[in-house]
């Protein structure tokens, strides 16, 4: 682990955080679970591994400061504030989603805590994000934009234009490319030629490479860039180094032409966001080893019973399905 | 009443609209100091300054994409795309993201955005700066269309665009911005979906849009002379369309003509014709017609080009062949 910050004063900061990695992975594992007995609608991209990126980013965030997701998505979604109920019941269809079931896991939005959404086009979200960084800064408001997209979005040129005019027009949003090494069944040294930074760096952004498995070092970079992007300082362009646990999505399981059971035990074993954070967090004295088993239990338990609420949730009524296509323009012509 | 432009009137309804809600502002290339390629926007940075007059980048996706963000989180933007052509660089932002991200997010986020384009042929431009293709983007639910045909429709037509909570491209014929008609001093907008009818006829209805609606008024001129009295309908918008408007005229006339300048395959001339015929179909007294531009990329030589788009003529001669029963005849 980085080195902390005064750990007395952040202790609920860090429980926090290590709560919101182990919410994140026990959505995934039921998520998982869904889809291997059948339960779940279509499929979905896991975000297990990758816990420590999304959790020390947004937590840095105000509820007003918006994200873009990505496919695989939950994982931002999760650490920005939203609740697994509403979320289960998106993935499964339901009227009580985030989205009314009409988005499901690869577009779940939540706009009350500042997510603009999920997006199933790679690199798709890059206009969005950054023009949500121009709409702050032609109202006035001092919120800041996260990006989040991986290691394949490097291969859009929509990133490189939106890059160009953030750089422009200096506008408080952060690019966040979490590299975890495969753009859907691809290696990323076959797809990206030369240092991924140097792509942001062409455009006078200060960029940072940083270990996506270390929640303190992500979450003390973010830190210091959301502020700075907040005066103004802004793009940033952040490569954080991470792994994703399953395959490119839940039916990806015979994986090994590309990637060995050995490289992925590796990480697993050695490299855990969680079990790594765990480990500092008794070492460090601010909680048991008994303590964060607890918080697990109590996390795996929510996320059964919420889980259990979304089976049995409602679908949409049928009258909804060219509800919402258009929205309402009051006192128009 | 005075008179002036279409490119007047496209600028006076974006001024008005800039002047009345802060969170309005425009983008694109060579919008400011430039004015655009056309002049439309002259004067518009003076007034407003660069902060809501933003010159862009050559990079359609990206200012598209930024304005979607933007419509996202509160902002009003108005995306200058400088030809329609330029339609197929931006799809992915307009299709994928700006149309479907009400539906998607359950009505939760809305997409209030206009993009101003242009269409037509006819003015030596070659293939990749000619086309209309308005077809395209009617075709993906969440985008309203608006189809300005005078100086009058473009003004209004523009600022309700501009309030409206929705994806709106506006195209504008680029071969009518000099084009003047009487435009009111006074604030008046044009609700979507309402159709016009510019001349009132008992023989045969042309449906034209856009460049094409003068075509029809002329051809309507040229029928008179041979006593045949054709109703002109103006859509105005195709997306919403006011479908009642046209087949009310047509179950009075039993006869249509529908005029639009994209491409005749898959457009709307068809998608137009084939909802008179599934609604009106026992006041038919002829096979409703689609006259629409050739199905070949627009040819830069003025002798190829001109053949490519209905004229007022060979809208007038299909509609003799119909009034005289020649069922085989298609222009």
């Amino acid at each position: 682990m980085s080195a902390a910050k005064s750990k007395k004063s952040n202790s609920e900061q860090y429980l926090r955080m290590y709560r919101q990695m182990a919410r994140i992975r026990a959505f995934e594992d039921q998520a998982n679970q869904l889809y291997l007995s059948g339960k779940m609608p279509g499929l979905t991209h896991m975000y297990s591994g990758q816990e420590a990126v999304a959790v020390g980013i947004c937590e840095e965030l105000t509820a007003t400061d918006k994200i873009t997701s990505t496919h695989r998505g939950h994982g931002h979604c999760v650490a920005k504030g939203a609740e697994f109920k509403q979320m289960f019941c998106e993935l499964l269809g339901k009227e009580e989603g985030y989205c009314r079931g009409k988005g499901g896991s690869m577009h779940i939005a939540d706009q009350a805590n500042g997510n603009l959404g999920a997006n199933a086009i790679v690199g798709g979200s890059a206009g969005i994000a950054t023009g949500s960084a121009l709409s702050a800064k032609h109202l006035g408001t001092d919120d800041v934009t996260v990006c989040f997209f991986g290691d394949g979005a490097l291969g859009q040129g929509l990133l490189y234009e939106t890059m160009n005019m953030a750089a422009l027009w200096n506008l408080p949003v952060i690019y966040a490319c979490e590299n975890n090494l495969y753009g859907e069944y691809t290696k990323v040294e076959e797809m990206a030629a030369g240092e991924l930074t140097a792509r942001a760096k062409a455009f006078g952004i200060e960029t940072h490479i940083v270990d996506g498995q270390d929640v303190l070092a992500v979450n003390q970079l973010t830190q210091k860039l959301v502020e700075r992007a907040r005066k103004g300082e802004g793009p940033f362009f952040i490569q954080l180094n991470t792994y994703r646990y399953h395959g490119h999505h839940v039916g990806d399981i015979n994986r090994e032409y590309y990637r060995s059971k050995e490289e992925e035990a590796l990480w697993k074993q050695e490299r855990d966001p969680i079990t790594n954070f765990g480990a500092w967090l008794s070492d460090e004295k601010i909680a048991t080893p008994a303590e964060l088993s607890a918080i697990n239990d109590e996390i795996k338990a929510d996320a059964e019973a919420a889980v259990a609420y979304a089976l049995d949730a409602a679908y949409p009524n049928i009258v909804e399905v060219d509800m919402h296509v258009y929205a309402d323009t009051p006192n128009s012509a | 009443m005075r008179e002036i432009t279409l490119s007047q009137a496209v600028n006076e309804a974006i001024s008005e609209e800039l002047r009345r809600d802060p969170t309005i502002f425009l983008m694109g290339e060579d919008v400011a100091e430039a004015g655009t390629p056309f002049k439309v926007l002259s004067g518009l940075v003076e007034e407003f300054g660069p902060e809501r007059i933003i010159d862009t980048p050559i990079s359609e996706p990206g200012f598209m994409g930024l304005a979607v963000g933007a419509a996202m989180t509160g902002s009003r933007p108005i995306v200058d795309l400088m030809f329609g052509d330029f339609l197929f660089l931006i799809m992915d932002q307009l299709c994928n993201q700006a149309a479907k991200t009400h539906y998607m997010s359950g009505g939760k986020l809305n997409v209030p955005l206009v993009v101003r384009t242009n269409l037509g042929a006819t003015r030596r431009s070659a293939a990749q700066h000619s086309q209309s293709l308005h077809a395209l983007v009617a075709h993906i639910p969440g985008l309203k269309v608006a189809l300005p045909s005078s100086a009058y429709e473009a003004k209004g037509l523009m600022k309700t665009a501009i309030r409206d909570n929705n994806p709106v491209i506006i195209f504008e014929d680029k071969l009518m911005y000099n084009d003047k008609a009487p435009v009111p001093e006074e604030e008046y907008l044009i609700p979507f979906g309402e159709a016009n009818i510019l001349r009132e006829g008992k023989d045969i209805t042309l449906v034209a849009t856009s460049s094409m609606v003068q075509v029809a008024q002329q051809a309507a001129e040229l029928l008179a002379a041979d006593n045949i009295s054709a109703e002109v309908i103006d859509p105005r918008t195709i997306v919403p369309l006011d479908e009642e408007t046209i087949l009310n005229s047509v179950r009075k006339t039993s006869r249509a003509i529908v005029i639009d300048e994209g491409h005749q395959s898959y457009g709307i001339t068809g998608e137009i014709a084939s909802r008179i015929n599934e609604k009106a179909f026992f006041h038919l007294d002829a096979p409703v017609r689609r006259m629409g531009a050739m199905d070949v990329p627009v040819p830069f030589s003025p002798a190829l080009e001109d053949l490519t788009v209905p004229t007022p003529e060979t809208v007038a001669k299909q509609a003799r062949a119909d009034l005289a029963g020649d069922f085989n005849y298609v222009a």
